[in-house]
């Protein structure tokens, strides 16, 4: 997954809809860990300003 | 750096500074560590408040963050028919329109006032775990390594919460019980009226609705929450929110000074909210009311109790999750059945069709009501409508 950081609003909407906490705010900024993420795709849908997209060929 | 507290909230909204301010309060060394620069920013949040709560939880009205007192409230369905809720009645659900980043700072205050402490861009990573018992936590400070012993552990960190989960706490949600929010504050509308608008239906909001709240006469706060399982698009929200502002004849006029997003649970509350040394309490726990979406009135009311109890415990030396159990058993004694016939409404409206709708909020429109409660709601209903109704009346009653 990619976040398109100047869509982005910081809301965090993402991270408390992953069910498998893939998803996580550190002070650096938002990090996907893929190896725990299930691809279920909520945080694509959740996120309010359509700033997460699936990354072409992961 | 390290430190040593009795009691450290995390997160520093208005459910985690009044945790705070009423372990300070009782005799507790409170640390409130926040992970923003700046308290009560972004806002997030309609910004409509009931101020019938405030005694419980000890506060006053403040002109701090008083903005405008409205004079009720319209529901207006998909073909336009408007059910008006005023007088007496409005106290119940909205009553006052606040600047929310006011609010919470004042909320801090009121905490720094009682003693506690608070420290700002301190961001809590995860949580320290000795044997299954929590006795503290760990993250960056300023980009520093910083460790935090604690009696009790609250985790007030909201929707985005993770720390539960790391002692496992259940905090999981199911998209029909997520609504994913945006909201604008615009300026430059003609705003003359002191109602808070909510317009429902499926084909104007899917599982959700739209709020307009007067912050002025010429500001007003307008979101729009869609529920997760209804959106079909990446970006929904925004299409749907901006597609209404452009077609309302007042709100189109104007232009945002704000724009917030956000995430709101619609569930009933996590199953359990206490580990050995630890609470969870607000957004964090899932105590966002379902039907109205709104956290703030349940969060705090759970956070005056949550920093009685964690209090007592620290003095009593016995911070285990028997004696923090008492926080349990008592905010889902003040809480929780309203809540779950709130979430029984929710997946009730959810079913219903425009058409339905539109049958409901012409009948409310058209009934006389002594006061306006969720009884005498359903039974307005029931007389006209009662199909709607049947399958919930009876916890009603």
């Amino acid at each position: 997954m990619k976040v398109d950081m100047e869509l982005c609003l910081r809301c965090g909407a993402c991270v408390g809809t992953c069910n498998d906490t893939a998803i996580r705010l550190y002070e650096s900024g938002i990090v996907f860990h893929m190896d725990i993420c299930v691809r279920c795709g909520s945080c694509m849908l959740v996120c309010p300003v359509g700033a997460i997209s699936e990354e072409v060929g992961v | 750096m390290r430190m040593d507290v009795d009691v450290l909230v995390i997160g520093g909204g208005p459910v985690g500074c009044t945790v705070a301010r009423f372990a300070a309060l009782g005799g507790t060394h409170t640390l409130i560590v926040e992970k923003r620069s700046e308290i009560g920013s972004p806002v997030r949040c309609g910004e409509g408040i009931a101020p019938d709560i405030f005694d419980e939880i000890g506060i006053t009205k403040d002109s701090r963050w008083v903005r405008n007192t409205v004079d009720g409230a319209r529901f207006i369905s998909p073909a336009g028919h408007m059910w008006v809720i005023e007088g007496e009645a409005v106290s119940e659900e909205v009553g006052l329109v606040i600047d929310r980043d006011k609010f919470d700072q004042v909320m801090a205050l009121h905490a720094l006032d009682e003693g506690a402490k608070l420290m700002l861009r301190t961001h809590i990573e995860e949580l320290i775990v000795d044997g299954g018992k929590v006795t503290g936590a760990r993250g960056k400070y300023m980009g520093q390594d910083i460790e935090i012993a604690a009696k009790v552990v609250i985790a007030a960190d909201g929707y985005e919460s993770v720390l539960a989960g790391q002692v496992g706490i259940d905090t999981r949600l199911e998209s029909k019980d997520v609504e994913t929010c945006l909201q604008y504050t615009l300026g430059g509308v003609v705003n003359q009226d002191r109602y808070c608008d909510f317009y429902f239906g499926n084909s104007v909001v899917p599982g959700g609705y739209i709020w307009i709240f007067p912050k002025s006469a010429s500001e007003v706060n307008v979101g729009l929450g869609l529920l997760l399982s209804k959106v079909e698009k990446k970006g929904a929200v925004k299409e749907y929110l901006d597609g209404f502002i452009k077609d309302h004849p007042v709100l189109s006029k104007g232009s945002a000074i704000s724009m917030v997003a956000g995430g709101v649970s619609v569930s009933m509350p996590i199953k359990t909210t206490v580990a050995d040394g630890f609470i969870v309490v607000g957004d964090a726990a899932r105590m966002v009311d379902p039907l109205s979406g709104g956290g703030l009135a349940n969060g705090m009311l759970a956070a005056k109790i949550a920093g009685e109890v964690a209090a007592k415990a620290v003095k009593s030396g016995n911070v285990s999750a028997e004696t923090l159990a008492e926080y349990d058993t008592s905010w889902r004694k003040r809480l929780e059945e309203k809540m779950y016939r709130n979430y029984l409404t929710k997946e009730l409206l959810l079913k219903q069709s425009d058409e339905t709708v539109d049958k409901v909020i012409e009948t409310l429109g058209n009934t006389k009501m002594e006061n306006v409660g969720t009884f005498e709601i359903i039974q307005a209903i029931a007389e006209k409508h009662p199909d709607v109704v049947k399958e919930i009346e009876k916890f009603f009653i």
